[in-house]
C-alpha cells in the first residue's frame, strides 16, 4: 500500500479496509491485575480467524506510577514525523517522561519506531477546553498533519500495542509478558480489502477508549462523515476506527451510559419499539431520530473497553459471533468458546451473547453480570 | 398570417378496424377528431394533435396510431427542427414560447452515471422478504445530542425533539397546485399520500376543504402568491411550505390565466373568479435571508410550534451556500427542485436553461451543511425528475433524507408527458381546471395506482439495500461509499462526492 496516501485530504473517502478477524476479552470485576499469558494463549487460539496481517491488545491498568498522566503510544514512519509531532507535543502538553517503547525480535513484518510519552496538558490552553479535549485535539493534529504519524493510545493508566503479524508475534514483539493489566482485549485481524499496515491493526483508541471488532461496517461511510462533523478525523482506512470516535463522542461527551449507546449502536427494530411502552418508545425513537447516522449497520461483534468497563456488543441481527462467559470474579467475551475454556476449563456460566444486547461487565459490578448470566443461562 | 408550421403529429386511422364508435371524438380534448356523418367516417385534423396518446388508448379496437410527422427540414446539428418550428413559431406570435412538464432536453442525467454497491463474500447481503428492513424516515429538525435523566434504571427523556413528519415510505408527492391540476387529481394524492403513510404538497393553490381530512398527510404550501393561505389552511397541514423557487422556472414567478379561475378555483385561492392568479417572481416579503427568517418564524407562531416548516427552492449555482441561510434562518427541512424538475407552465427557454442538476446540487448543499456542522439541523428533500427506486436510492446515498415525485405521480395516473399542461384542456383529467374534464381521473382508481407504485418502488429500494447489507436506511442517508461513478470527471467526481467504479 501506499503509505504517502495517508493524509486526512481524503475527499473520496479512499480505502475503506474490511476485517475478518477474531476478538477477545478478559477483565477482573474486582480490578486485580494479571499478565498477559491468558490473553495471549486465549486470541492465538483463534489463529485460524487472522491472517498475519494484523494482532494487537489494549491493557488497562498498566502504567500505577504514571496514572495521573496520559499516555502516548506513537508510531512513526519516518524521523521528520516524530520531528514534527514533537513540535506539536511540545505545543499542547508537559512532556513528564519519554521513551522508546520497549521491543524484542519477533516475526512481524517492518515494525515502525513506536514511542511512549507521560504528558499532561499545558495549563495555557483554551479556557474552555478540558484536559480530555486538550489531547483529543493533538491526537486528531498528529494524525493528520505530520503526515507519517499515528497515536496508537492515548489514555491514562493504559496502552494499546499492535501491528502486522499473528496476535501471539506482536506479543512477543512488545514483550508483553512484562505487563500487567486488570482488563485485556486482543484482535486477530484478517483483513480482505487492503494489505495489513501497523496503524490499521486493532485495537482502535481514543483516549482512554478502544475497540476491537470484527466484521464489516456496511454503514461506514456515514458513520464517518456524521463524526467527521464534530471533528473526528478517520485516518486509520479502517471501519473500526468510527466505532472508538462514536463511542467517545456518545459516552465521554455526551455523558450517554452504556445501556443507551448500545441502543444507538445496534437499535431495536421500529416494529420493536412501536410495541414498546410509551415512556420507552419516547426514548428509543428520539435515540433514533436523533443518532441514526450512528447505527452500525453491517455483520459485527465488538469489545468496547474503557477504565473500569468491558462491553460486548453484537450487530442487532447477530452476524458475528460471541460468547460470554465467568469464572469467580473474571469476565471473558470471546469470538469463540474454545478459547474460553482452554485458559479456564471450569466456567462458572458460558451463554451466547444476543443480537444487539450489550454484555456489561464493570468493576464492583460482578453481581450485575452474574444476573444478567443465570437469565441467559436458564433461557 | 398563415402558419408556416408543419403539424406535428400524424394520425392514422385504420378504416378497416375503426367501428365509428366515436370514443376518441368524444376524448379528444383538443377536437383533433370529428365524425362525418354522411360519409361515415371519423376524420383527423393532424395539426391538432398533441400526442398525449388518450384516443390510442381507449380505441377499442386498436385503430389509431400517432406517428411523428415524418417531413422534416434539411438536417442541420445546428439549426435543428425544433429551433427552426420555433423561431417561426415566434415570428407568428411575437410570445414567450410556453411549455409544461420538465426538461426534455439531453443534459447529463448524472444518475445514470451513478452505480450502487452489493455485498459479496465479507459481508452478508439481507433478504428483505425474510428479515426486517426499515425505510421510515423522520424529516425535521435533530438535535446535536440528546439529554436524559436517569433515576433506579428509569430513563426520562429531557430533550424535547421538535416536531417531525413520519414517512413510512421516504417519497412524497411535490408541490402541484389545485387549478394547475384538478381537484380529482389533489384528491387521489392526498388519499395515496394517506394509505402509503407518506404526504403529498397542496402547491400553491391552496387547499379545497373537502380535502382537510387528509391533512395528517399534507404538506401546505405558501408561495409568492399567498392564495389560499389563511389560518384554517396553515392548521390542516402536517408541516408548511414555504416556496422560494421552483426546478423547472428559477427566477420567475407564476400565472394562472383568468379563463382557467373557476368557481371553486376561485374560491379555493381567494381570488375572484375569472381573474388572474399572478404569482410574484419573489416573495414580496423576503428579499433578503433575514426576511426569510422572519417569514419561517411568523409560520411557527402562527402554527403554535406544532409543523416542521420547509423552504423550497430551485438548484442554482450557489444552492449550498443558499441552503445553508436557509438552515441557519430556521427551517427544519430544505427543499431542492432540481433543473428537470417539472411544471404546469413555463416558459420553454426557463425550463431548459436555468438550474442545475439536482445530483450536483444536493451533493454539495449535503456536504456544505457537514462542512459547517449543521447537517442535524434540517432535513434534506431532493425534487426535480426522479423517474424510478433507483434514482430515489442514490439520492438517499448522496445525502437526501426524501425525495418529491411529481411527473411520476402523474405518470402512474395516466400521463404521458406530452408537454402541453399549460393548455388546461389535458385530455388524461390531470392538468385541467375543467371539472368535467377532472372527472376522467377517478380518485378511487387514481389512488391505488399511486399506492401500486410507491409500494413497487419501497420493495426495489429494500431490495437493494438488501444487497448492500444495511437493514435501515439510515445507514443508506449520505453514505456516498455505497455509490460509484461512471464516465464522470474528476471534478464531477469531486462534487458528487464519490469514487470512480473500479477505485
Amino acid at each position: 500500500m501506499n503509505t504517502d496516501d495517508r493524509l486526512i485530504v481524503n475527499p473520496f473517502n479512499h480505502d475503506k479496509d474490511f476485517a475478518g478477524c477474531s476478538i477477545f476479552g478478559m477483565m477482573s470485576l474486582e480490578g486485580k491485575r494479571f499478565g498477559s499469558k491468558d490473553p495471549v494463549r486465549a486470541i492465538s487460539n483463534m489463529h485460524e480467524r487472522s491472517n498475519g496481517l494484523g494482532g494487537g491488545f489494549a491493557v488497562y491498568g498498566i502504567y500505577p506510577d504514571f496514572k495521573d498522566y496520559y499516555a502516548l503510544h506513537i508510531m512513526y514512519l519516518s524521523k521528520d514525523a516524530k520531528q514534527r509531532t514533537d513540535k506539536i507535543l511540545a505545543s499542547c502538553f508537559n512532556i513528564i517522561y519519554d521513551e522508546e517503547l520497549q521491543t524484542k525480535p519477533a516475526n512481524v513484518v517492518d515494525p515502525p519506531v513506536i514511542w511512549r510519552y507521560f504528558v499532561e496538558p499545558r495549563k495555557n490552553r483554551p479556557k474552555d477546553q478540558s484536559p480530555d479535549d486538550c489531547v483529543l485535539d493533538a491526537v486528531m493534529r498528529i494524525n493528520t498533519e505530520t503526515g507519517k504519524a499515528f497515536v496508537f493510545s492515548s489514555g491514562k493508566d493504559m496502552g494499546v500495542f499492535k501491528g502486522v503479524g499473528f496476535p501471539e508475534d506482536i506479543a512477543d514483539y512488545f514483550c508483553l509478558e512484562d505487563y500487567t493489566g486488570y482488563l485485556w482485549s486482543c484482535h486477530g485481524r484478517f483483513p480482505t480489502n487492503t494489505p495489513g499496515w501497523w496503524g490499521g491493526a486493532h485495537p482502535f483508541n481514543i483516549l482512554d477508549w478502544t475497540v476491537v471488532h470484527n466484521g464489516e461496517l456496511s454503514s461506514y461511510g456515514i458513520n464517518r462523515r456524521y463524526l467527521e462533523m464534530y471533528g473526528y478525523k478517520c485516518t486509520l482506512q479502517t471501519d473500526t476506527e468510527v466505532l472508538a470516535y462514536a463511542v467517545d463522542l456518545l459516552m465521554r461527551k455526551q455523558r450517554l451510559p452504556i445501556e443507551i449507546v448500545s441502543q444507538v449502536l445496534a437499535s431495536p427494530f421500529w416494529a420493536e419499539i412501536d410495541q414498546m411502552e410509551p415512556k420507552k418508545r419516547l426514548v428509543l425513537k428520539a435515540l433514533r431520530q436523533t443518532y441514526g447516522s450512528l447505527l452500525m449497520n453491517g455483520p459485527f461483534s465488538i469489545i468496547v473497553a474503557h477504565h473500569g468497563e468491558m462491553i460486548g456488543l453484537t450487530d442487532r441481527i447477530k452476524l458475528r459471533p460471541m460468547m460470554a462467559a465467568t469464572k469467580g470474579s473474571m469476565l471473558y467475551l470471546s469470538s469463540e468458546e474454545a478459547s474460553i475454556r482452554l485458559v479456564s476449563p471450569a466456567l462458572d456460566k458460558v451463554w451466547s451473547a444476543r443480537g444487539g444486547e450489550p454484555i456489561i461487565g464493570r468493576i464492583g459490578g460482578k453481581q450485575a453480570v452474574e444476573n444478567q448470566a443465570k437469565l441467559e443461562v436458564e433461557q | 398570417m398563415k402558419s408556416y408550421l408543419p403539424p406535428e403529429y400524424i394520425v392514422e386511422r385504420d378504416e378497416d378496424k375503426c367501428i365509428r364508435c366515436k370514443v376518441c371524438v368524444n376524448q379528444c380534448t383538443y377536437e383533433t377528431h370529428s365524425y362525418d356523418a354522411e360519409d361515415d367516417v371519423i376524420r383527423s385534423k393532424d395539426e391538432n394533435c398533441v400526442n398525449c396518446q388518450r384516443c390510442v388508448t381507449f380505441c377499442p379496437t386498436h385503430a389509431i396510431t400517432i406517428r411523428e410527422n415524418p417531413t422534416a427540414y434539411r438536417e442541420n446539428a445546428n439549426m435543428t427542427s425544433d429551433v427552426i418550428k420555433d423561431i417561426k413559431k415566434q415570428a407568428e406570435t411575437g410570445g414567450i414560447i410556453l411549455t409544461g412538464m420538465g426538461c426534455d432536453r439531453p443534459l447529463l442525467t448524472y444518475w445514470d452515471r451513478l452505480l450502487v454497491n452489493a455485498s459479496q463474500v465479507t459481508n452478508p447481503s439481507i433478504d428483505p422478504l425474510r428479515e426486517p428492513m426499515e425505510i421510515r424516515t423522520y424529516l425535521g429538525m435533530k438535535p446535536d445530542a440528546l439529554e436524559m435523566e436517569y433515576t433506579n434504571g428509569d430513563i426520562e427523556l429531557k430533550t424535547q425533539l421538535t416536531p417531525q413528519l413520519t414517512l413510512e415510505v421516504p417519497i412524497m408527492f411535490s408541490a402541484m397546485s389545485y387549478g394547475a391540476i384538478s381537484l380529482n387529481v389533489h384528491e387521489s394524492l392526498a388519499r395515496a399520500a394517506t394509505k402509503a403513510g407518506t404526504y403529498f404538497n397542496t402547491g400553491e393553490g391552496g387547499l379545497d376543504p373537502s380535502l382537510y381530512k387528509y391533512g395528517e398527510h399534507t404538506i401546505v404550501q405558501v408561495a409568492s402568491g399567498r392564495f389560499g393561505v389563511h389560518s384554517k389552511y396553515l392548521h390542516a397541514g402536517a408541516a408548511v411550505e414555504i416556496k422560494i423557487g421552483q426546478g423547472a422556472k428559477p427566477g420567475i414567478g407564476g400565472h394562472l390565466p383568468g379563463e382557467k379561475v373557476t368557481a371553486e378555483i376561485s374560491r379555493t385561492r381567494m381570488i375572484p373568479l375569472g381573474t388572474d392568479a399572478l404569482s410574484p417572481a419573489p416573495q414580496h416579503d423576503i428579499y433578503s435571508i433575514e426576511d426569510l427568517r422572519q417569514l419561517i418564524y411568523a409560520l411557527k407562531e402562527a402554527t403554535n410550534y406544532e409543523k416542521p416548516i420547509s423552504v423550497k427552492i430551485a438548484a442554482v449555482h450557489n444552492a449550498a451556500a443558499i441552503a445553508s441561510g436557509i438552515v441557519r434562518a430556521g427551517a427544519d427541512i430544505v427543499a431542492i427542485d432540481g433543473v428537470r424538475g417539472s411544471t404546469g407552465a413555463a416558459p420553454k427557454i426557463i425550463r431548459d436553461n436555468v438550474g442545475i442538476p439536482i445530483e450536483l446540487a444536493l451533493a454539495s448543499v449535503d456536504q456544505r451543511l457537514r462542512d459547517e456542522g449543521i447537517r442535524n439541523r434540517a432535513s434534506i428533500v431532493a425534487a426535480g425528475g426522479f423517474r424510478s427506486s433507483g434514482d430515489v436510492l442514490k439520492a438517499i446515498a448522496l445525502g437526501a433524507d426524501a425525495v418529491y415525485i411529481a411527473t411520476a405521480a402523474l405518470v402512474a395516473i395516466g400521463c404521458t408527458v406530452c408537454q402541453k399542461c399549460y393548455t388546461g384542456k389535458c385530455p388524461w383529467g390531470i392538468a385541467t381546471p375543467d371539472p368535467w374534464i377532472g372527472k376522467r381521473v377517478n380518485p378511487d382508481i387514481a389512488s391505488e395506482r399511486l399506492t401500486n407504485l410507491l409500494r413497487g418502488w419501497s420493495h426495489e429500494i429494500k431490495e437493494m439495500m438488501g444487497g448492500m447489507g444495511v437493514n435501515s436506511i439510515e445507514s443508506l442517508r449520505g453514505n456516498r461509499l455505497h455509490l460509484r461513478g461512471v464516465g464522470l470527471t474528476d471534478t464531477e467526481l469531486r462534487i458528487l462526492g464519490v469514487k470512480m467504479a473500479g477505485d
